[in-house]
């Protein structure tokens, strides 16, 4: 069973280009001989932490996009763990999420779009029509009187 | 949606014969209902720093006004960030 999963791992700032491109490989090393894919990587380089970490103020960033199995994932944390240039490491599984999330959007513009045909208007909002949305209700500034006028 | 928690103090001094001076109070609404974010990310600091005043500690949800559903959330994401050290655990 593929499951999507996100790796964020901050290297010690100490760390050479080198050892993080070494850690990118052995990631990438593992994720391939258990036959999962890596869908996208992104470095977000040098950040201050919002805590010291051991004696680190700051940490490389790497946030690896991973399709695979959770035996895959439970393998990386392991190896992660044993380098001592990963100060800290975080998987999180994220298909659900994106399904839920997905599923809302798409339910919310399929009911604003029949509200929309009921009312006699295109499906679509036009330019320049409405400035504040469907739901100016939700969002207005207005002040209420006490509880009564609920 | 938007489930606006309106409440306070409002209900008492009910009965007095003084008339209850309309407290204004500014309607709250869930900000994630409100922009339609669906999903809460752990990375987008920029959005949950707002719920973390000074001391770093989650704003309650009856003076954020966030909804049930989205406070969970937000919770859920706070905590991620505060491992990433993204988002302090304690403040200053």
């Amino acid at each position: 069973m593929n499951r999507k999963y996100e790796l964020v791992y901050i290297v010690s700032p100490d760390a050479t280009e080198g050892q993080v491109a070494e850690l990118h490989g052995q990631v990438e090393a593992v994720v391939q001989r258990l036959g999962g894919q890596i869908d996208k990587t992104e470095n977000w380089g040098r950040r201050r932490l919002a805590y010291e970490i051991g004696r680190h103020k700051e940490g490389i960033y790497v946030l690896d996009v991973i399709t695979g199995s959770g035996e895959l994932m439970k393998e990386i944390e392991r190896r992660l763990k044993v380098y001592d240039t990963v100060i800290r490491q975080l998987t999180v599984r994220v298909d659900e999420a994106e399904r839920v999330a997905g599923h809302k959007r798409t339910t919310r513009t399929e009911a604003s779009r029949r509200r929309r045909v009921a009312r006699g208007l295109p499906p679509d909002r036009q330019a320049g029509e409405g400035q504040r949305g469907e739901f100016e209700d939700d969002r207005d500034d207005r002040f209420e009187l006490g509880e009564d006028l609920r | 949606m938007g489930g606006g928690r309106g409440k306070g103090g409002a209900g008492q001094g009910k009965g007095d014969g003084q008339q209850r001076r309309p407290m204004f109070r500014r309607r709250k609404v869930c900000k994630f209902c409100a922009d339609k974010i669906d999903d809460i990310n752990y990375k987008d600091t920029k959005l949950l720093m707002p719920f973390v005043p000074e001391r770093a500690k989650i704003l309650p949800r009856r003076i954020s006004g966030t909804c049930a559903l989205h406070q969970r959330k937000l919770r859920v994401a706070i905590m991620r960030a505060r491992q990433l050290a993204l988002i302090p655990y304690t403040g200053e």
